[in-house]
């Protein structure tokens, strides 16, 4: 059985869009874990996960729409607070 | 200079805000019929919101962009013949049991979401549930579309509606859905976009379409992927509801706690039928039934009903037995579609020597003790051509429509599950406490139920014999039996250059 | 409890025993033979023997199993919808206390299926 008790997770294809979205995970996440599976890249992480706008920004170098996400989004776990420079996934 | 965009908080209240209005000519209860008597009270409409705040003009945007990006590689997928590289014919029979069980329920979801979408009283509830109608039918159109390249060179795929209405196995996903459908609005969003998509969605779509990228199937992939794009919004949809209803007031907590008791368990029953695609159908599987269940029930369904225990909702009822099943479930499923293959509109076959040390090994305190030697029986018997389909029908549980196969995990898994109650005199059958807790709970919803083996003994299905039911569900002879010999195989078996005569992977059993 | 609708609910029984042109439904399940997966239906006339529910009616669809054949018919442990009973071969179905969908099962002792798998 699993002990693992609040996490959140988010899923994203495994394509060149998502790239700088798993990179900006990556960086702005301690302790996020990333999993290749065939076709799609799971992030988990205790608690919450963040997607920064300006990571993405930074990454990419060109204005990016935190809505453009759900261009290459799977699934997620968590409390959804989304505003026009975060997406945020928690549980209470 | 262009004004300042405005944010997206703002943007949201704006489309979602002030639209509506208290109407004067007609009493709001008789503009708004269905949203009350379900005993759900909502003081206050506008607390709900759309924690994506996605707004009719972005979802066109980006709805449009997902369409060219899905449709671009179906087109390539068809110019490059994209079926031969597949990792083996005999993993269509997943793609077949997806189009008719599934893709219905997308339409199902449709409807159901069109519905809402006139009759919540609150704006807000209402656009989501309109954007999430048109994903519906979106989802059940780029479906048919992507598999129809398959259906131009293999069997099984070419009635999946008509079949969805009539045939045995795919009674149990439209019970589910017409089960939703026939409730008040709060129980279907309630039943579709919390039990069913935001507990259990996952398990459908996130391990089958990577099994699907697994099995050189990116056609699937892609349409399940894109999909699920949509699907993430779905979810949250259904996570706002519920707290939305619980917060609105006190007294709405039992009637909500009875629904997810009852659709988790209704939902969970039609997975049955995943697990078995999951760990069987597909050729090489990325991830065992009981390792998703593991992952995205007991570990995220965990993490979501702690997070809710603050409003006093509780895990729902026999999520232990789910969890006892997940060694089972998908071995007892697959064992019953063996035995009933002649009567299957996909091609059943024995798992390969490969498939029994994978399930073995993913499997180790069940597979080699209970399921293996029936499936060595079997091949034993393909082998000496001895081996014979069961000629009986088998019962039905009287509320997931699964023939009653189940058994006592918990204590003894060799001894079917049975449980029954008395109705105004007449008797009816269950698979489970669950099943048998929703038909008391509501018997009057489910003596109405349409159950194929008992319809096709009133007369009801095209007459008597196997041959006339399987010609009245338009089962062709070449849709249904084993995959080995079958013109699916055969033409497998052209394409990779491979005499008819010499055993593939699959036949090393049989 | 009933159900909650808001223009109340049709009451329709799908399967009532007069909507099977005089038969009746019965289940029988062969205990420790899983290989039939599941109880199997047969509707049937109530007036039926149950001899003949065993030679005409149960025996084409469990000779399946390699055990049918040696089955010891005076040993077998029979109960109909959870009560033990001895039936009477003679005797109708319904003179048995088989009635619409009851549930027939039968335990052959000695006998647990391929290699005592109970399959
Ligand atoms: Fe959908
Ligand atoms: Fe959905
Ligand atoms: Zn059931």
């Amino acid at each position: 059985m699993s002990n693992k008790k609040n996490t959140a997770f988010i899923i994203v294809q495994d394509n060149e869009d998502a790239r700088p979205i798993i990179e900006a995970i990556e960086q702005d996440n301690d302790g996020v874990i990333v999993q290749y599976q065939p076709g799609m890249v799971r992030m988990e992480r205790a608690g919450s996960l963040i997607v920064k706008r300006e990571t993405v920004e930074e990454l990419i170098g060109r204005e990016w729409d935190i809505q453009e996400m759900h261009l290459v989004l799977i699934s997620i776990a968590g409390n959804v607070d989304e505003d026009d420079d975060k997406f945020e996934l928690s549980w209470n | 200079m262009a004004a300042k965009r405005l944010n997206l908080r703002k943007r949201y209240e704006l489309l979602t805000r002030g639209m509506g209005w208290e109407t004067t000519y007609q009493k709001m209860d008789d503009v708004f019929p269905y949203d009350t008597f379900e005993g759900i009270k909502i003081t206050d409409w506008d607390k709900w919101e759309d924690p994506f705040r996605l707004t009719m003009d972005s979802y066109w945007k980006f709805q449009a962009e997902k369409e060219k990006k899905l449709y671009a590689i179906i087109d390539s997928f068809a110019q490059n013949n994209g079926q031969t590289n597949l990792s083996d014919a005999s993993y269509l029979s997943a793609i077949k049991l997806f189009l008719t069980g599934v893709t219905p329920l997308e339409y199902g979801a449709h409807q159901g979401f069109a519905h809402l979408g006139r009759h919540f009283r609150g704006e807000g509830a209402r656009v989501a549930c309109q954007m999430q109608a048109i994903d519906e039918l979106r989802h059940a159109q780029t479906q048919i579309h992507t598999i129809s390249h398959y259906n131009k060179h293999f069997n099984g795929l070419h009635d999946p509606f008509y079949q969805f209405d009539r045939v045995w196995y795919l009674s149990v996903p439209k019970s589910f859905i017409e089960d939703a459908q026939s409730a008040g609005p709060f129980e279907f969003i309630t039943s579709i976009s919390f039990a069913f998509e935001y507990v259990l969605t996952n398990l459908l779509f996130v391990p089958f379409m990577s099994g699907a990228a697994y099995n050189g199937d990116m056609a699937t992939t892609t349409f399940g992927f894109s999909a699920q794009s949509d699907e993430s919004r779905h979810m949250t949809l259904g996570l706002e509801i519920i707290k939305f209803m619980l917060e609105q007031h006190e007294d709405n907590l039992p009637i909500i706690q009875g629904w997810i008791d009852k659709h988790f368990w209704r939902a969970y029953r039609l997975l049955a039928l995943v697990s078995a695609m999951q760990d069987y159908m597909l050729t090489n599987s990325p991830m065992s039934w009981k390792e998703a269940w593991e992952v995205y029930f007991v570990e995220n369904g965990g993490a979501l009903f702690e997070d809710l225990g603050r409003y006093g909702l509780k895990m729902p009822k026999y999520h232990e037995l789910a969890t006892a099943e997940s060694e089972h479930l998908s071995h007892q499923v697959w064992s019953v579609f063996c035995l009933l293959g002649n009567a299957t509109g996909f091609h059943a076959f024995l798992p390969t020597e490969e498939k029994m040390d994978w399930l073995s090994e993913k499997y180790p305190d069940t597979f080699d003790k209970y399921y293996r030697p029936r499936f060595e029986y079997w091949a034993k018997q393909k082998a000496e051509g001895t081996f014979e389909y069961i000629k009986g029908l088998p019962q039905l549980c009287q509320v997931c429509q699964i023939p009653m196969i189940f058994t006592e995990v918990e204590s003894d898994p060799m001894q079917l599950s049975f449980r029954d109650t008395k109705h105004n005199g007449d008797r009816y059958h269950f698979c489970s406490d669950g099943c048998k807790d929703i038909f008391e709970n509501e018997p009057e919803k489910y003596t109405q139920a349409w159950l194929p083996v008992h319809q096709i003994f009133q007369g009801n299905c095209g007459g008597p014999t196997l041959e006339e039911v399987l010609e009245w569900y338009k089962f062709a002879p070449e849709d249904v039996s084993d995959y080995i010999g079958s013109q699916d195989h055969q033409r497998w078996q052209e394409w990779k250059g491979k005499d008819k005569d010499t055993p593939a992977k699959t036949e090393a059993n049989g | 409890m009933t159900i909650n609708a808001r223009d109340g609910y049709v009451d329709i029984v799908k399967d009532k025993v007069e909507n099977f042109h005089g038969n009746q439904l019965v289940y029988v399940c062969w205990d420790d033979h899983l290989i039939f997966s599941a109880a199997q239906a047969f509707p049937l006339p109530p007036e039926m023997p149950f001899g003949a529910l065993i030679s005409e009616v149960m025996t084409p669809v469990f000779n399946l199993h390699p055990d049918f054949a040696k089955i010891d018919w005076p040993a077998v442990e029979w109960t109909v919808d959870g009560e033990k009973f001895s039936p009477d071969m003679e005797a109708s179905l319904k003179d048995n206390g088989v009635d619409h969908k009851s549930l027939i099962r039968f335990k052959t002792p000695g006998l647990m299926g391929i290699n005592g798998t109970r399959y």
